[in-house]
């Protein structure tokens, strides 16, 4: 079987995209509908075997490159000009009958969501040999033998059964890989992995990676490995590309792109989560206690916080630290009082604070703000950026008037937008402009906390970059202090003073960062810390090897 | 504001003709050439310069009482959909932010009244009450008014648990700044459209109870009265029966269009400018 | 295995049973609540004040309402339904023949509509957007605003009127032939197709749609499979439930359509003698018909959450 692809008479390059240009046609609400390029004249060759990555942000073009190696533009999307060249033909100039034969034969997909891309109504087997029996590459039984193979290579357990289970009986990890030996089932040249770990927990990531890596060597399958996250793709890939707005940035080996980028842009990209940043020492009292807190959902059902204790110092930022179900937003929720604790207390400046959001003065509320992960939900879409800003102060302060557009100017000032944006409404403005004044409505209350939930899990690298950066910087002038919840330990280095990690509901680990950060471990945080990945050839193994524990979601 | 040129030809029609029923309505009595119930011809008598519809059962001028029963009909229609809409919308906003026990005992009570259907729920109430035009109304206000909680709860709901609405909250809002000045700008428009199908299904409705003699009753007249009252004719191919009918037909499907086309502009919920 | 299945439909059934007993309370006290008096119903007018005691004595009006509605529940319950006040007839008997035209006229009508209307949504998902999808769109939005009366006289005038292919009123009697009562239900079923039509059609497209913007059919498509083999192989299985329930919903719509479209046609069924006694304000008479219709909806609706518990993978095959 490992031999099956390489050993076919065909030409060295397998696949190769000249000039290839892609456009879609929006329907923009109320105007005229027009045509985009989503890409611009990019070309690729992928030789047998290769793996090739390609990067890049949210509208880099880099899904729609992937899927025209199958001639398959997605909703509407439309390759307009250029040669998609597999196995010595344009398949672009090629009928669709020949496109149908080599879908499922010659390339194969696997999507970023395995859950939705799994016919619910269908066992898993049924779906994983169907293209192999489709394209008559083998027969049942023996579609089925290869099936079980891979699953026993990609290490799902019970492999000879777990063929007879429906989707929704299987965890998202495993359905993942499921959905990697459903790609390799009929044994094609190629594979397109559109971001195949992206909606796992880190912890899971690893070892779906690892699996994914291990297949691609034994099968000698070639593939196009497309992720946002430079230090995933690092692991699996011989080459690189990096894409920006459907063009080209750079293109080399996996080595000189993230040693020695020769762009700004891929620079900038490799070295994303440097942020200077010293660590605080807890200095004298906290001014926010959370003692033995016990919260539950469903009327003390669904334990989902078990005896939390934790301390914030002015002016410092806690992180707190764990996977999905781990607890965290819970926590934030405790000491909101969007949901009353069970048990413990949360003691604000020495007293103790009601548990109930009712329960609690203005100028309580007012202390403790918030900012959310997704803040194109967080702001009215019906009102306009100075309205948004300029409700706590009128609310809390009573400013009105151009005493309060003064005060809304200062703060579109603080986060690095002009006054000009006062009147635009939420949908007028960018990804990270709607983080930014997310932040400025937070700050307008002169808050001693801001809690932060997964606030930049939705942006991109570079934009969550310049978020972070903004944030330490009001802390330095505003001597805020922030609670940030995050499932990303990059991101948690970078700015943490304290840190505590959380698993399953209860903090696991709780301290400074130096002293969270360094040796021993305890088991979960070892596993958490050895599973974000890192900007280094080679370090997949290592972390594999190393690990003393399963992974949580597997 | 609103660029003409840019409305779809069919909403344009439709703004049209409703546009033109609401005149009729109206203005009645100074549009209409005869009395509604002046006889001044022979029975059915076909259209002619100075009957353009027609004749009716009894010789009256068909256009005259047309024009007097789209009085009738839009009126309860209106009326009705009114008191509907404004149970309906308060009650479910209400039960969406308030929660608890008041959003569990409307929302079975609502359950229990929609398991029957509105027309054999009319007709069983109808069979005992006085027919008057307040007990029409009432009837089918509150009989609707369960469409409408349905909608702006499911809407409020949906609203209620986004984050920009917890924000609020955690600012330390109280309950009518919640509903009028988060919630409600963005469920407007769902809203507005739904206003437009419930208006059309209180005309259906109406015309329903009237065809079948329980709704308006005689003298006074509306457009399925009149149905009722000329289908004999159909027997003898006399189309007198058809032009209410007709007219029932146009009137749903121009507010039809018109409801359409705000749901279409603006059915995500991304707001911004212009398009409330 | 399949236990949680038949735990679901069973509390699905009793929910329904549940429903069906608030609504004989509803019926009930929506008749005798309300003002009104039944003895002064049957008298009329100028009835002496003792010979309406005598009959109100006689019909038991004055126990309390919850022991007048027990005993009306057990009548029900066992085949009783009163008698009428306006002919003094037996309910149960004069319904007996009624329901079986209207369930006759009912079964003809969804026999065409069901399949017609499920063809047409198939089309309409086919051509997404194209011609086909906007015309039936667009007669899709105009016959849900058509009153019934208006397509049925409009049937009448051209096909019975015009035409004289079919009666325009639908007589029927017991023991008539097979062919000849087809040919009277022939309008009435065809006004009814075409009232429950567009909706029907317009909902299945709904459903076939969402199915079709799956992921997974994505997934089959990039394997190769021929769109045909996409339909059937990967959307029908997902479809079948959503398309059930619409089915269902409809026909219970179409069992409400029935009243306005026999009272045009003249047809002998439920609708006819419900809208009758309503005139008559002949209370016994429409508590009875307003029940059987409400129960006919609430079973309609209750196979139809029945059909997708049934057909949902995840709760066939729970974990």
């Amino acid at each position: 079987m490992p031999d099956a692809a390489a050993g076919r008479d065909r030409p060295e390059s397998l696949l190769e995209m000249r000039k290839l240009r892609i456009e879609a046609t929006v329907y923009p609400p109320g105007e005229d509908p027009k045509n985009i390029t989503l890409v611009h004249d990019v070309s690729l060759t992928l030789k047998r075997g290769r793996v090739l990555g390609l990067i890049g942000e949210s509208g880099a073009g880099k899904s729609t490159i992937g899927l025209a190696s199958m001639g398959y533009g997605r909703g509407g999307v439309r390759i307009t000009g250029g040669e998609v060249v597999l196995n010595g033909r344009d398949i672009l100039r090629a009928g669709s009958s020949t496109t149908r034969k080599l879908r499922g034969r010659e390339v194969c997909y696997v999507a970023q969501s395995a859950a939705a891309a799994f016919n619910p109504a269908h066992r898993l087997m049924d779906q994983v040999v169907e293209a192999a029996l489709l394209h008559g590459v083998a027969g049942r039984a023996e579609a089925e033998r290869r099936a079980v193979a891979l699953f026993r290579k990609l290490s799902l357990p019970d492999p000879e059964n777990i063929g007879r289970r429906f989707p929704h009986q299987v965890s998202g990890g495993q359905l993942q890989r499921v959905m990697t030996a459903m790609a390799l089932c009929p044994e094609p040249d190629l594979i397109v992995f559109d971001e195949p770990t992206t909606a796992l927990d880190v912890t899971t990531q690893i070892d779906v990676l690892a699996a994914i890596k291990e297949a691609i060597r034994d099968t000698r399958v070639a593939a196009l490995y497309i992720t946002h996250d430079l230090a995933v793709v690092a692991q699996v890939s011989d080459e690189i590309m990096v894409l920006r707005h459907g063009r080209l940035v750079e293109w080399g080996g996996t080595r000189q792109i993230i040693k020695e980028p020769r762009q700004e842009y891929t620079n900038a990209l490799v070295s994303v989560h440097e942020i200077s940043h010293d660590e605080q020492q807890p200095g004298g009292t906290p001014f926010l206690s959370v003692k033995n807190v016990t919260a539950s959902y469903g009327g003390g059902l669904v334990k989902v916080l078990k005896d939390v204790s934790v301390d914030i110092f002015p002016g410092q930022t806690l992180a707190v630290v764990g996977e999905s179900g781990s607890g965290k937003s819970t926590l934030a929720r405790a000491i909101t009082g969007l949901l009353p604790p069970e048990k413990g207390s949360v003691t604000f400046g020495g007293r103790k604070l009601g548990n109930r959001l009712s329960d609690r003065s203005k100028d309580d509320l007012r202390q403790l703000q918030m900012i959310y992960q997704m803040a194109d939900v967080a702001m009215n879409p019906r009102q306009p950026v100075a309205t948004i800003i300029g409700r706590p102060l009128e609310f809390y302060f009573g400013l009105k008037g151009a005493e309060r557009d003064r005060r809304v100017a200062e703060l579109l000032e603080k986060i690095e937008m002009g006054k000009g944006f006062a009147d635009r409404y939420p949908a007028e403005l960018s990804g990270g402009q709607k983080q930014r004044v997310c932040i400025a409505r937070a700050l307008a209350a002169q808050p001693r906390l801001i809690i932060c939930d997964e606030v930049t899990s939705a942006l991109d690298p570079l934009v969550a970059n310049g978020i972070l950066k903004l944030l330490l910087d009001l802390q330095k002038e505003e001597g805020v202090a922030y609670l940030f919840i995050t499932h990303d330990l990059a991101t948690v280095k970078s700015i943490a003073d304290s840190i505590a990690v959380m698993y399953r509901g209860e903090v696991v680990r709780y301290g400074q960062k130096s002293k969270v950060l360094s040796p021993p471990f305890d088991a979960y945080t070892d596993l958490l810390l050895s599973s974000v990945p890192e900007m280094e050839i080679g370090w997949l193994e290592k972390a594999i090897g190393g690990r003393r524990m399963a992974s949580a979601g597997n | 504001m609103l660029d003409i040129r840019r409305i779809p030809l069919g909403a344009l029609l439709g703004l049209i003709f409703t546009a033109l029923f609401l005149i009729a309505a109206v203005f009645a009595p100074w549009i209409a050439p005869y009395g509604l119930g002046e006889i001044v011809g022979n029975v059915w008598e076909p259209g002619s310069a100075s009957f353009w519809l027609g004749t009716d059962n009894l010789g009256r001028d068909l256009l005259s009482r047309m024009i007097y029963g789209a009085r009738t009909t839009i009126f309860i229609a209106v009326v009705a959909t009114a008191l509907s809409f404004t149970l309906g919308a308060v009650l479910g906003f209400t039960a969406a932010v308030a929660g608890g026990w008041f959003d569990t005992l409307m929302s079975r009570l609502v359950d229990l009244l929609m398991s029957i259907p509105t027309l054999i729920f009319g007709l069983v109430v109808l069979s005992v009450l006085p027919t008057t035009i307040v007990t029409l109304i009432l009837v089918m206000g509150i009989l609707d008014s369960t469409r409408v909680y349905r909608l702006s709860r499911a809407v409020a709901v949906d609203i209620n648990v986004m984050d920009f609405v917890e924000a609020a909250k955690l600012r330390g809002e109280g309950r009518a700044w919640i509903i009028f000045r988060e919630i409600l700008p963005n469920a407007l428009s769902p809203l507005v459209s739904e206003l437009g199908l419930r208006f059309i299904y209180a005309v259906l409705f109406l015309s329903a109870l009237s065809f079948l003699g329980l709704g308006v009753q005689p003298p006074a007249a509306d457009w399925g009265g009149m149905v009722k009252e000329n289908k004999d004719g159909i027997v003898f191919g006399i189309p007198a029966a058809l032009i209410p009918a007709a007219a029932i037909a146009a009137l749903a499907i121009s507010v039809n269009l018109v409801a359409d086309w705000i749901l279409n502009r603006t059915t995500d919920l991304k707001g911004g400018r212009g398009n409330a | 295995m399949s236990s949680p299945i038949v735990r679901l439909v069973a509390q699905r059934l009793a929910l329904g049973l549940l429903l069906l007993l608030a609504v004989s309370i509803l019926i009930f006290a929506g008749t005798q609540i309300l003002p009104g008096d039944v003895a002064q119903s049957i008298l009329g007018q100028s009835a002496t004040p003792e010979s309406l005691a005598n009959l109100r004595e006689e019909l038991g009006l004055n126990d309390p309402a919850w022991q007048r509605y027990l005993r009306w529940l057990g009548g029900v319950v066992t085949g009783d339904l009163g008698t009428a006040l306006s002919s003094g007839q037996d309910i149960a008997q004069s319904i007996g023949g009624r329901l079986w035209n209207t369930l006759f006229l009912a079964f003809w009508a969804a026999v065409v509509s069901v399949p017609l209307a499920i063809l047409l949504g198939l089309l309409a998902v086919r051509y997404r957007n194209g011609f086909v999808d906007k015309l039936i769109s667009g007669l899709a939005l105009a016959s849900t605003s058509l009153p019934e009366f208006f397509v049925g006289y409009l049937l009448v005038f051209f096909f019975a009127v015009k035409l004289q292919w079919f009666p325009g009123i639908s007589t029927v009697y017991d023991g008539m032939p097979f062919g000849e009562r087809m040919m009277a239900i022939a309008l009435p079923a065809a006004a009814l197709t075409l009232v429950v039509l567009a909706h029907m059609m317009r909902m299945t497209r709904a459903a076939i749609l969402n199915v079709m913007q799956s992921a997974y059919i994505e997934t089959a498509e990039l394997k190769g499979l021929r769109p045909f083999d996409i339909i059937r192989k990967h959307a029908f299985p997902n479809a079948v439930a959503p398309v059930i329930n619409v089915v269902m919903l409809n026909l219970a719509f179409l069992i409400v359509g029935v009243v306005v479209i026999e009272v045009i046609f003249v047809y002998p069924g439920m609708g006819q003698y419900l809208v009758d006694h309503v005139s008559k304000r002949d209370v016994p008479v429409v508590q009875a018909v307003g029940l059987i219709f409400a129960a006919v909806y609430i079973g309609l609706n209750i196979i139809a959450d029945i059909a997708a518990i049934v057909a949902n993978p995840r709760l066939r095959h729970p974990r």
